[in-house]
């Protein structure tokens, strides 16, 4: 983050935390290079393992604090799945399960200082819209054949005004992955940035006694307030991808209004 | 004078880009403002509404996103 320029002055980018870069050596970022970012998104994986199986290896009808919030976790996505895409959506609950999981950790691990966030980056989010938007485009045709078309097609609307809205529903429909990545990666960037852009005002004091001896504590005070805000939004943004993933699939599964 | 003009002219529409971003804050407080009256007025129905108001809020959001993402292209696409 902190990088030494011209030997003399402390030059500190905001950004930089967001650089891609290889875990070993110094070669150039590949297809198959294992980078920071590979690093953190397995620690991820881990994490969320650790958490679901190791907590729920040894059942105790009187949980203990891990087992209770592995136990939580599940009862609430389930219960999201349910109340948003209905009773026949549950078959489609572990895929929804997992990107929640993943999102979550990867949000919170990226909040640790000196870490990496992996889900600030549009390609990684891209790749799960993406997935979630061909699936559930499939999967919308496989249960109701042309009939999904039908998710287009406002009944309840008046007749002239359908094709309008048609056409309206059309490009909203092929604008819900990128809507739906970029949210994450941008509130994700954005609020990391910020953090960043305070941190850098943070050390004046060491560059002027003056007006250091105000910003420091005031920068020092921000961090702390947004850094505060920084994990309620992770979760947020986790939970607001979850259920729209489960909007879409109550899209697929029952498309006419 | 030097430099490029598109350059330029790209950098300024991105700063105006970022205008649409006040757009999304005020419907998203409009969305969560009208929520949290309601729900005043009926705190039993509140609870099974807020995925709902989620919904709502990441609906209006998203055009806030659009704009961002116009001035990410003008950054770096144009």
């Amino acid at each position: 983050m902190a990088s030494e320029s011209d030997g003399k002055e402390l030059v500190f980018h905001p950004m930089d935390q967001f650089i891609v870069k290889p875990l070993f050596g110094d070669g150039p970022v590949g297809l198959f290079t294992i980078t920071n970012v590979t690093m953190w998104m397995v620690l991820s994986i881990l994490c969320i393992i650790g958490l679901l199986v190791l907590s729920t290896s040894g059942k105790k009808s009187v949980p203990t604090r891990m087992q209770s919030i592995a136990e939580l976790a599940y009862g609430f996505i389930r219960k999201m799945v349910e109340d948003v895409a209905g009773k026949d959506a549950l078959p489609y609950f572990p895929y929804i399960m997992t990107l929640f999981m993943f999102i979550v950790f990867s949000n919170f691990l990226g909040l640790i200082p000196g870490s990496f966030t992996t889900t600030s980056h549009i390609a990684v989010t891209a790749v799960m819209a993406m997935a979630v938007f061909l699936a559930v485009t499939i999967l919308g045709f496989v249960k109701n054949g042309l009939g999904f078309l039908g998710v287009f097609w406002i009944s309840s609307a008046p007749l002239p005004l359908r094709p309008i809205l048609a056409l309206i529903e059309v490009i909203s429909y092929f604008v819900r992955p990128v809507s739906h990545s970029i949210r994450l990666a941008g509130n994700m960037m954005a609020g990391h940035a910020v953090i960043k852009v305070f941190a850098a005002f943070a050390p004046m004091v060491l560059i002027s006694t003056g007006i250091g001896l105000v910003v420091t504590p005031l920068s020092i005070l921000a961090i702390t307030a947004i850094y505060a805000l920084e994990v309620l939004v992770s979760f947020i943004q986790a939970y607001v991808f979850t259920i729209l993933t489960c909007v879409y699939l109550k899209d697929a599964l029952h498309p006419h209004h | 004078m030097e430099g490029d003009v598109v350059q330029m002219g790209a950098y300024i529409g991105a700063g105006l880009a970022c205008t649409g971003m006040g757009g999304a804050a005020v419907g998203v407080g409009h969305v969560v403002g009208n929520f949290l009256s309601g729900a005043l007025r009926n705190p039993s129905a509140a609870g099974g509404q807020t995925a709902t108001m989620f919904i709502g809020i990441a609906f209006s959001e998203a055009l806030g996103i659009f704009s961002f993402l116009v001035a990410l292209l003008l950054m770096f696409a144009v």
